[in-house]
């Protein structure tokens, strides 16, 4: 509460810079190291769920609907359907990406759960969904979704919607 | 299980920033309300629940210690709660379960966020292992989702901007809202930036300083209660995992799942009928249509019709946010418990400008996370 006395001429401390470093070690556990290694080798690995039969990818080693482990490997095509995007025109980083860019579900051939990955070598005005695309690999590869540099329109005929309307 | 009822609500003005007041101060300015408005002070309350989003905003580890003493819990339990955006929701829950399980008779539920404080669009746009940088703040979240919503639905483009003006014109009744815009119209809404397309800069929630404070007791606290109270119908959480085949993210299961059982408890077999106002988590303007669906107060592809048809304006058959909603003030750990109050003040006739003629049954719901996270409560004008 103010009284007017001798306070109120204090000038309040609005703010003082704290810049936070969070440097992590993480352990990916098995299925996700299969993963990452496959991406190093160019491959692109799922794994399928031997109740339902759907093929997770990234694999997390366990089906999340089913809750039993999930061991058999299944390697995925490059190619794949745009299930929806969004077209960014705001960075939350000045050096993160050239505006705009369109960023995309695609529900691989084979797989079953979508990735979230850049869709790039076309405008962004002509992506759009059932666009079928293709992963285009980074000249150099690592255990990261990174080694997929970006998808890239594969040229082939858009995907009917009745394919990809569960992977919404 | 015991009755529960919220006897005492209080919110701060919402504003971009509350430069004025403190973390410590504006809660206290939400709470010292709430306990006005119940007539009970500090001294009656038996524990305090505390909600915010992910500490990582502000930059504050385990704010509840550092407030324990602004909110009176020194010496009391003091509880956190955290489920993201729904948060403000769960807060309220975790708040009437402790009073419908008979633990305690009267709580004080507190939910804040102080976003000029924070940079909410960096701690939600984080460095994930193993993927490329492209997640830019919720909007890229949730712009994919909110078209899939408008191809699905077939919805004409012109939705979206009829919530984003509705909302905002109702805030103008609403004098804690933060955003005041009186000459707001499709036009303005039309010509703002697409900054995630299909999401428009006007299409979107503001960043807000606010905080928003419940007390809830027991039956005989409802009965002895210094104004009339709101009555607890139902409460219900729900959450599901971000990733797993067939997940639908504009119709999620676990909100469908959260309301029907809400509705069992609260004895509702057709929302559409007899909830009489609701205030809806709706951070986008397309979201409102997406949890009409979800909620069942529409069928599937249908929400917008009741949107475009005036149906949830404020003098419509269901007004949604009334209030001006999430779109008109996004206090983010406080926006939950503010749709829960709002829902509260309705039934209690205490809504002022933006009262609801005659409101007996209203719902509040938030959600959070990737759409992960709901929680919801029915409130009546008497007990059930």
């Amino acid at each position: 509460m103010s009284d007017g006395g001798a306070d109120d001429k204090i000038e309040i401390v609005k703010g003082f810079i704290a810049p936070v470093r969070l440097r992590y070690t993480v352990n990916a556990g098995r299925a996700s190291s299969r993963f990452l290694r496959g991406l190093t080798e160019g491959r692109i690995l799922g794994q399928r769920c031997p109740v339902c039969h759907k093929v997770n990818v990234p694999p997390r080693g366990a089906c999340p609907t089913c809750g039993v482990p999930t061991e058999e490997d299944v390697q995925l095509g490059e190619v794949g359907t745009v299930t929806t995007f969004c077209i960014i025109n705001i960075n939350f980083d000045a050096k993160a990406r050239e505006l705009p860019y369109a960023a995309a579900s695609i529900v691989l051939d084979g797989a079953d759960t979508t990735l979230f990955h850049l869709i790039q070598e076309v405008p962004v005005a002509k992506v759009r969904m059932g666009m079928r695309v293709r992963a285009v690999w980074a000249a150099e590869r690592g255990p990261s979704l990174e080694s997929i540099d970006h998808f890239k329109p594969a040229g082939e005929p858009d995907a009917p919607y009745d394919s990809y309307k569960d992977h919404l | 299980m015991n009755r529960c009822a919220v006897v005492g609500i209080g919110q701060t003005r919402h504003a971009q920033k509350r430069t004025d007041v403190s973390i410590a101060g504006l809660c206290r300015e939400a709470a010292l309300r709430a306990l006005e408005d119940a007539e009970l002070t500090f001294r009656d309350i038996d524990a305090v629940v505390l909600g915010k989003a992910p500490d990582m905003f502000e930059g504050i580890m385990m704010p509840e210690l550092y407030l324990a003493d602004a909110l009176g819990a020194v010496g009391k339990p003091m509880i956190r709660v955290h489920t993201a955006g729904s948060v403000g929701g769960s807060t309220a829950l975790v708040a009437a379960h402790l009073v419908q399980a008979g633990v305690r008779k009267r709580v004080l539920a507190v939910a804040f966020e102080k976003q000029s404080e924070s940079d909410a669009m960096w701690a939600l746009s984080p460095k994930l292992p193993f993927q490329p940088p492209l997640m830019a703040g919720a909007g890229g979240y949730f712009a994919p989702i909110i078209r899939a919503y408008m191809k699905r639905s077939g919805a004409p483009d012109e939705v979206g901007m009829l919530v984003a003006v509705k909302d905002r014109l109702n805030a103008l009744k609403n004098p804690y809202a933060h955003l005041q815009m009186p000459d707001i119209t499709l036009d303005t809404v039309r010509a703002s930036p697409m900054l995630w397309d299909p999401i428009r800069y006007l299409e979107t929630c503001p960043s807000s300083d606010g905080a928003c404070a419940v007390v809830l007791t027991d039956e005989d606290g409802g009965r002895r209660a210094a104004r009339k109270p709101a009555w607890l119908w139902g409460a219900a959480m729900r959450s599901e995992p971000t990733m797993f085949s067939g997940r639908n993210l504009v119709d999620p299961r676990a909100g469908r799942d959260c309301a029907a059982d809400l509705y069992a408890q609260a004895g509702i077999t057709n929302p559409r009928q007899e909830i009489d106002v609701a205030e809806l988590y709706v951070p986008f303007s397309w979201f409102e249509p997406m949890w009409l669906e979800n909620l069942g107060f529409a069928e599937q592809n249908q929400g917008w019709r009741l949107t475009a048809d005036g149906v949830t304006a404020l003098d419509g058959d269901l007004p949604i946010n009334p209030s001006g909603g999430v779109m008109s003030s996004n206090p983010i750990g406080a926006s939950g418990l503010l749709r829960f109050a709002e829902a509260a003040l309705q039934v209690r006739g205490l809504a002022g400008a933006h009262q609801v003629d005659g409101a007996k049954v209203a719902m509040g719901h938030a959600y959070g996370g990737g759409s992960q996270y709901f929680a919801m409560w029915i409130v009546g004008s008497e007990p059930r």
